[in-house]
C-alpha cells in the first residue's frame, strides 16, 4: 500500500493488513458521506441565496419520513462499522490459539527491555522471527506505558501490578519503529526502539550470537528456590500446597467457587496477593511477596512455571 | 446629554457606573460580560501554550523548549483550554446573557448564586494561574495515575485543587440553569416553543450537574494520594489504576458533550435566522440533544479500548459509541436541509456557523474511526485522535462560539461589528483550522504519538504544515479582538432587530434594559416562523413582521 | 431575599409560592450532585470491596459498630425534630419551631461528638491511615484501603453535617426574630431537605463500614 500512496505507513504483519482493510473502508464511507453532505450545503447555498430568483415555497413541515428514513441507513451503515471493527479486535486481542514464541517485555521509565525464553535480552529493540505468531507478556516497572508498533498497527497499554498481553504474525522482513504511546513522564518521547523482523534462520542465529548462557525458565527456577517456593510446591515437602506441574493453562478452582484459567495474570496474582486467589482445598497460608520481586523476577519466575506444562498454551 | 449617552442611561450597561455596581450586580448581563472577560483572558493563555508548542514541533529535534517544559505546556494548553475555556464559554457568556431573555424572564432564578458563580470560576482561574507560574504540571491533562500520584514532579495537588473548584462555578451556573428554564418561562412558552438553545443549554446543564462531581470526587482522591501517601490507585498498594481512568472518564466523556451541545445550539440559532425558514425538523433537534446526554454518559470506555479492559465490556463500549453518533448525525442532516428551500444570507455568524456544520461532521466522523474497535488499536493516542478532537472542540465549538458572538453582538453592546471584516476572519479562520489540524490525522496514521516532543525526521513536512496553518489561525482569533473592540467605540448603533430574528431576546432593546422586558412576553408562536418566500417572519410574542 | 415585613417575592417571580417552589428544585437538583459526588466514592469503595473481600472484612470488624449504631439514631431523631421543625412552622407555631430547629442542630453536634471520639479510638488503636496505622495480625495493604474509605466517607459527611448545623442555627436566629410564617417556609423546606439528604447518606456509609466482618462474612 505505501508504495503508490504517498504517505501510508508500511505494513510489516498480519493485523496491519487486517486494519488497514477496515481503514480504507471507513475512510471510503466517509469520503462518500462528505460528498453527499458537504455537494449538498453547497447546492442548496448556491441555489437558494438570497440573490436567487428561485421560487421558494411555503415551509409544510413534513419531516418525519426523512428524519426515520436517514436515520435508519446511518444506523445501518454504523451496525456494519461496528461489527467488522469489533470482530477484528477480538481476533487480535485475543489470545492466539496456537503460539510459536513468547516474548517477556518489561516497560521503564525510559526504555524497554525485551527478554526471550531463552534468556537473551535487548533494550529498546526486538527481533522476532518472520511469519511465526508471537505472544507478548507486557509488565511495567512503574507508571503506565504503552507498546505501540505503528507497521503491525498494534498497541497495548502496560499497566503496572498486572500481566498484559497480545500477539502479532510479522509478515515483511526489515525494521520498524517501536513507540511509547501513553505519556509516562519526562522523556516518553525518547521511549522508542527498533523491531526487526528476520527470517527464521537468522533469526536463530541471532539468538545463539547472543551468547547467553541460562534461560528465562532456569532463572525463574533459581528464584523459585531462592525464595522458598519449592519449600512448599517442592515434591519433596510436607507443607500441602497446589502442585505447579501442569498449572499453567489449566482451570484453577477457587475457595469461592470461582474457576478460572491459570493464565500469566493468575500466576501473577499468586505470587503477589495470595489471599485473593485462595484455592479450592488448600489451608490459606502461602505468603505474600508484593515488593521483595522486581517485574523481572515476575517474568523468570512466570517462565518457569510456563515451562512446567505440557502443549498448546492458553 | 445627547440622545445616545441618554439611550444608553436606560440600558443594562448605562444604568450606573462603579466599579462595586459590576462586582456585586445581579444581572444577569453584566455577569455574561464578566465571564466573557474571564474565559477571554484563559483562552490567549491556552491559546499562547499552542503558539509555544506548534513553534517547538516544527523541527523534530525540538530545540525550543525542553522535554520538561513541553510536557509542562501541553498539559496547561488542555487544563485551560477544557476547563476554563471551553466549558464555560458559550453557557457562562451566551447562556447567561440569553437564557432569560429568549424565554421572556426578567432574571435567572438564582442571580446570586450566578454572581458567586463568577467569582467561584475566578478563584479556580487564580489557583490555576498560580500553579501555572510555579512550575505547572506534566501529567496531561487527563491526570492518569500512577504517574499523577506517585511520579509526577508538578504541582498536581494544586492543579486538582483549580479544576475541582472550577468544578463547583459549573454546577453553580448549571443548576441556575436548569431550574430558570422549568420555572421562569414567560406565559404561553411551552418547552416545544423553546429556542433549540434553550433546549441545548438546558440539556448541557443536566450533563453538567450529574457529571461534574464524580470528577471533583476523582480529583479530589488523587489530591489525598498524593497529599497523604495513601494507595487508593497505586497498585503496590493494592489500588487499580484503570479505576482511575473509569471514574476520569465517566465525566470526561460527558464533558465534550457539554462543550459541544450548546454550540449546536447556537448553530441552530443561527442558521434558521440567516436562511429565512424554521429549521427542519425541530422535534427531532430537541430529541437528538436529550439522546445525546443520555447515551453520552454509557460511552466513557471507548477512550480505554487498549488499556486492558475486558473484551465484552470494549464491545459494548464501541456499539454504544456508533449509537450516540445517529443523533450527531441527524442533527447534521437537518442543518443542512434548513437550507432547502431557504433564502440564505451569507453574512459572519452564518459563514461560522455552516463552518461548524463542515467541521463538526469531518470531526465526527473520524470519532466513528476511533470507535471502531480494530481501528482505534492502531489510532489511539496518536495524533489522529488530537486531530479529531480538535475538529470538533476548535473547528466546532470555537467556530460556534464566533457565530454566536457576532451575532448576539448588536443585542448585547448596542454596535454593529464591521461586516466585511467579519467574514473575512471567518473565512480566515476556517482556512488557517484546515491548513492547522487536517495534516495531524495523517501524523496519527503515520504513527505519531500524542505528547511527544520529539519525532522522527520523515515526519516533518507534516508538522511544518501544521504549524503553518497555526498562524493563519492565529490571525483568524486575533482579528475580531481588533474589530469588535474597535466596534464598541466606533460602530454603527444597532437597533433591537437587526437580524429579523423570531426570539424573544430581539424583541427589546439593544443593549436591553435592565429588567429585560418592559412587560412580560405573552408567547404565542413556536420559534422560528421565518417566511422564505419573502423573508417576513412572526416573532415568537405573535407579532407579524413584513 | 423578602423580609418578613414586606414579604415580597424576587423581581423574577411572579409571587411567593412560585420563588418558594423554585427554591426547592433547585435544592433537589444540588442534591442530586451529592448523590453522585459520595456515590462514586461508594463506587469506588464497592470496586476494592468486591476485589478484596476477605481484608475489607477483617478490617471492618475492627470498627467501632456501638459507636456507629449510637450516632445513627442521634442522626434519625434529628431529622424527626426537623421535621417538626417544618410541621411547626406551617401551623405558626414560632417558639416550637425555634425549640426544634435548637434542637436538630445539638443532636448534629452529638452526632459530631460521638464521631470524634470515634476517632479518638481509632486512633488510639491505629487505624487511621497517614496519620497513625499500624498493621494489624492478617492485615495486607488492602485493609488500609478499607480504613482510607472510611477516613475520607466519614470526614467528608462530617464538613456536610457541620455545614448542615450551621445552617439551622442560622435559620432559628431568624425563626426567634419572627422571619417566618406559615405564609413563607420556604427556606426552612429547602434546609429541610438538605439535612434529610445528610441523613441518607449516613445510612449507606454505616451499611459499608460496620457491618462487614460481623453480619456478613
Amino acid at each position: 500500500m505505501h508504495e503508490w500512496v504517498p504517505f501510508w505507513p508500511r505494513n510489516a504483519a498480519l493485523s496491519a493488513s487486517i486494519i488497514d482493510t477496515i481503514n480504507i473502508g471507513e475512510f471510503a464511507l466517509i469520503a462518500l458521506i462528505l460528498v453527499f453532505v458537504f455537494g449538498m450545503m453547497i447546492t442548496f447555498g448556491v441555489r437558494y441565496r438570497h440573490g436567487s430568483a428561485r421560487p421558494r415555497t411555503a415551509v409544510a413541515e413534513r419531516s418525519w419520513r426523512f428524519e426515520i428514513g436517514w436515520t435508519s441507513a446511518t444506523i445501518a451503515a454504523f451496525f456494519v462499522l461496528f461489527v467488522l471493527g469489533a470482530n477484528a479486535y477480538l481476533f487480535l486481542y485475543e489470545a492466539p490459539r496456537h503460539q510459536d514464541l513468547e516474548l517477556y517485555v518489561v516497560g521503564k521509565q525510559w526504555m524497554w527491555k525485551i527478554e526471550h525464553p531463552g534468556g537473551q535480552r535487548e533494550i529498546d529493540a526486538m527481533h522476532v522471527p518472520l511469519g511465526s505468531t508471537v505472544r507478548v507478556v507486557l509488565a511495567s516497572e512503574d507508571v503506565i506505558h504503552s507498546l505501540f508498533i505503528p507497521a503491525f498497527r498494534l498497541k497495548h497499554d502496560v499497566v503496572p501490578g498486572q500481566f498484559e498481553t497480545f500477539w502479532f504474525r510479522a509478515t515483511r522482513t526489515g525494521s520498524y519503529q517501536l513507540e511509547c504511546s501513553e505519556f509516562c513522564g519526562t522523556q516518553h518521547a525518547h521511549m522508542r526502539g527498533t523491531v526487526t523482523v528476520m527470517r527464521p534462520a537468522a533469526y536463530a542465529r541471532w539468538l545463539t550470537d547472543q551468547g547467553v548462557a541460562e534461560s528465562l525458565a532456569q532463572r525463574g527456577f533459581a528464584l523459585f528456590r531462592k525464595y522458598g517456593c519449592s519449600g512448599c510446591h517442592g515434591t519433596g515437602s510436607d507443607v500441602h500446597a497446589p502442585s505447579l506441574a501442569g498449572l499453567y493453562g489449566s482451570i484453577a478452582h477457587l475457595a469461592d467457587g470461582r474457576a478460572v484459567r491459570a493464565d500469566e495474570r493468575y500466576i501473577r496474582d499468586c505470587i503477589l496477593i495470595p489471599q485473593t486467589q485462595r484455592v479450592a482445598g488448600y489451608p490459606p497460608v502461602m505468603p505474600s511477596f508484593q515488593g521483595q520481586l522486581s517485574e523481572e523476577d515476575l517474568i523468570n519466575l512466570l517462565a518457569y512455571i510456563q515451562s512446567l506444562s505440557e502443549g498448546p498454551r492458553p | 446629554m445627547s440622545t445616545a449617552a441618554a439611550d444608553l442611561l436606560q440600558t443594562y450597561l448605562g444604568e450606573e457606573h462603579t466599579i462595586s455596581s459590576w462586582l456585586l450586580t445581579h444581572d444577569h448581563k453584566r455577569i455574561a460580560l464578566m465571564f466573557f472577560g474571564s474565559v477571554t483572558l484563559f483562552f490567549f493563555v491556552g491559546g499562547s501554550a499552542a503558539t509555544l508548542i506548534r513553534l517547538h514541533l516544527v523541527n523534530p529535534a525540538g530545540t525550543l523548549l525542553q522535554p520538561e517544559m513541553y510536557n509542562r505546556l501541553f498539559t496547561m494548553h488542555g487544563i485551560v483550554m477544557v476547563w476554563f475555556f471551553l466549558i464555560p464559554s458559550i453557557p457562562a457568556t451566551l447562556g447567561n446573557f440569553l437564557i432569560p431573555m429568549m424565554i421572556g424572564a426578567r432574571d435567572l432564578a438564582f442571580p446570586r448564586l450566578n454572581l458567586f458563580s463568577w467569582y467561584l470560576f475566578n478563584v479556580s482561574g487564580l489557583v490555576a494561574l498560580y500553579f501555572l507560574f510555579v512550575g505547572g504540571v506534566d501529567t496531561g491533562w487527563t491526570f492518569y495515575t500512577p504517574y499523577s500520584t506517585l511520579f509526577a514532579n508538578g504541582h498536581v495537588i494544586a492543579a486538582a485543587v483549580a479544576v475541582f473548584i472550577n468544578g463547583f462555578s459549573t454546577i453553580a451556573t448549571a443548576l441556575n440553569f436548569v431550574v430558570t428554564t422549568h420555572k421562569l418561562r414567560a406565559p404561553g412558552m411551552t418547552w416545544f416553543r423553546l429556542p433549540l438553545f434553550v433546549w441545548a443549554i438546558y440539556v448541557t446543564s443536566i450533563i453538567m450537574l450529574l457529571a461534574t462531581p464524580v470528577l471533583a470526587m476523582t480529583l479530589a482522591l488523587v489530591a489525598i494520594e498524593r497529599l497523604m501517601g495513601i494507595g487508593i490507585f497505586d497498585p503496590s498498594l493494592g489500588g487499580d489504576p484503570l479505576l482511575f481512568q473509569h471514574m476520569f472518564w465517566f465525566y470526561s466523556h460527558p464533558a465534550v458533550y457539554i462543550m459541544v451541545l450548546p454550540a449546536m445550539g447556537v448553530v441552530s440559532e443561527v442558521i434558521t435566522c440567516f436562511a429565512r425558514r424554521p429549521v427542519f425538523g425541530y422535534k427531532g433537534m430537541c430529541f437528538a440533544l436529550v439522546s445525546i446526554a443520555v447515551i453520552g454518559f454509557f460511552v466513557w470506555g471507548h477512550h480505554m479500548f487498549t488499556a486492558g479492559i475486558s473484551l465484552l465490556s470494549a464491545v459494548v463500549f464501541s456499539m454504544l459509541t456508533f449509537i450516540v453518533a445517529v443523533p450527531s448525525a441527524i442533527k447534521v442532516f437537518n442543518w443542512t436541509v434548513t437550507l432547502h428551500n431557504a433564502r440564505i444570507h451569507f453574512d459572519a455568524p452564518m459563514l461560522y456557523a455552516l463552518g461548524f456544520v463542515g467541521l463538526f461532521t469531518i470531526g465526527g466522523l473520524t470519532g466513528l474511526v476511533l470507535g471502531t474497535l480494530a481501528s482505534d488499536i492502531h489510532l489511539q493516542d496518536t495524533y489522529f485522535v488530537v486531530a479529531h478532537f480538535h475538529f470538533i472542540m476548535v473547528g466546532g465549538t470555537v467556530s460556534a462560539y464566533f457565530a454566536g458572538l457576532h451575532y448576539w453582538w448588536s443585542k448585547i453592546t448596542g454596535k454593529h461589528y464591521p461586516e466585511t471584516w467579519g467574514r473575512f476572519a471567518a473565512i480566515l479562520m476556517f482556512v488557517g483550522f484546515i491548513v492547522t489540524f487536517a495534516p495531524q490525522f495523517i501524523l496519527g496514521y503515520l504513527g505519531m504519538p500524542r505528547r511527544y516532543y520529539t519525532y522522527p525526521a520523515d515526519l516533518q513536512t507534516w508538522n511544518v504544515l501544521s504549524s503553518a496553518g497555526a498562524s493563519i489561525l492565529a490571525v483568524g482569533y486575533l482579528l475580531p479582538l481588533c474589530y469588535l473592540g474597535w466596534s464598541l467605540f466606533y460602530g454603527r448603533k444597532a437597533g433591537p432587530n437587526p437580524w429579523r430574528a423570531t426570539g424573544l431576546e430581539w424583541q427589546t432593546s439593544s443593549p436591553p434594559i435592565g429588567h429585560n422586558f418592559l412587560r412580560t412576553p405573552q408567547v404565542t408562536e413556536p420559534p422560528y416562523q421565518y417566511d422564505p418566500r419573502d423573508g417576513s417572519y412572526i416573532s415568537q410574542d405573535g407579532i407579524r413582521h413584513a | 431575599m423578602p423580609s418578613a415585613r414586606t414579604l415580597r417575592p424576587g423581581m423574577q417571580y411572579a409571587d411567593l409560592e412560585q420563588q418558594s417552589e423554585t427554591a426547592q428544585l433547585g435544592m433537589w437538583l444540588f442534591l442530586a450532585t451529592e448523590v453522585l459526588f459520595f456515590g462514586s466514592l461508594i463506587f469506588a469503595y464497592t470496586v476494592y470491596r468486591s476485589a478484596y473481600g476477605h481484608q475489607f472484612q477483617l478490617a471492618g470488624h475492627d470498627s467501632f459498630i456501638l459507636l456507629g449504631s449510637v450516632n445513627q439514631a442521634i442522626l434519625v431523631t434529628s431529622s424527626l425534630t426537623m421535621v417538626l421543625a417544618l410541621r411547626a412552622a406551617r401551623a405558626g407555631e414560632q417558639r416550637a419551631l425555634v425549640w426544634l430547629l435548637c434542637a436538630t442542630a445539638a443532636l448534629g453536634l452529638a452526632f459530631l461528638g460521638v464521631k470524634g471520639y470515634e476517632y479518638a479510638r481509632d486512633a488510639a488503636s491505629h487505624a487511621l491511615p497517614a496519620i497513625d496505622f499500624v498493621f494489624k495480625p492478617g492485615y495486607r495493604a488492602p485493609a488500609e484501603m478499607f480504613w482510607t474509605f472510611y477516613l475520607i466517607s466519614t470526614g467528608l459527611h462530617a464538613l456536610h453535617l457541620s455545614i448542615g448545623i450551621v445552617l439551622v442555627l442560622i435559620f432559628a436566629v431568624r425563626a426567634a426574630r419572627g422571619a417566618f410564617s406559615p405564609a413563607y417556609d420556604g427556606p426552612l423546606e429547602v434546609v429541610g431537605l438538605y439535612w434529610s439528604f445528610v441523613d441518607t447518606v449516613w445510612f449507606f456509609l454505616f451499611a459499608c463500614i460496620y457491618p462487614l466482618g460481623r453480619v456478613m462474612t
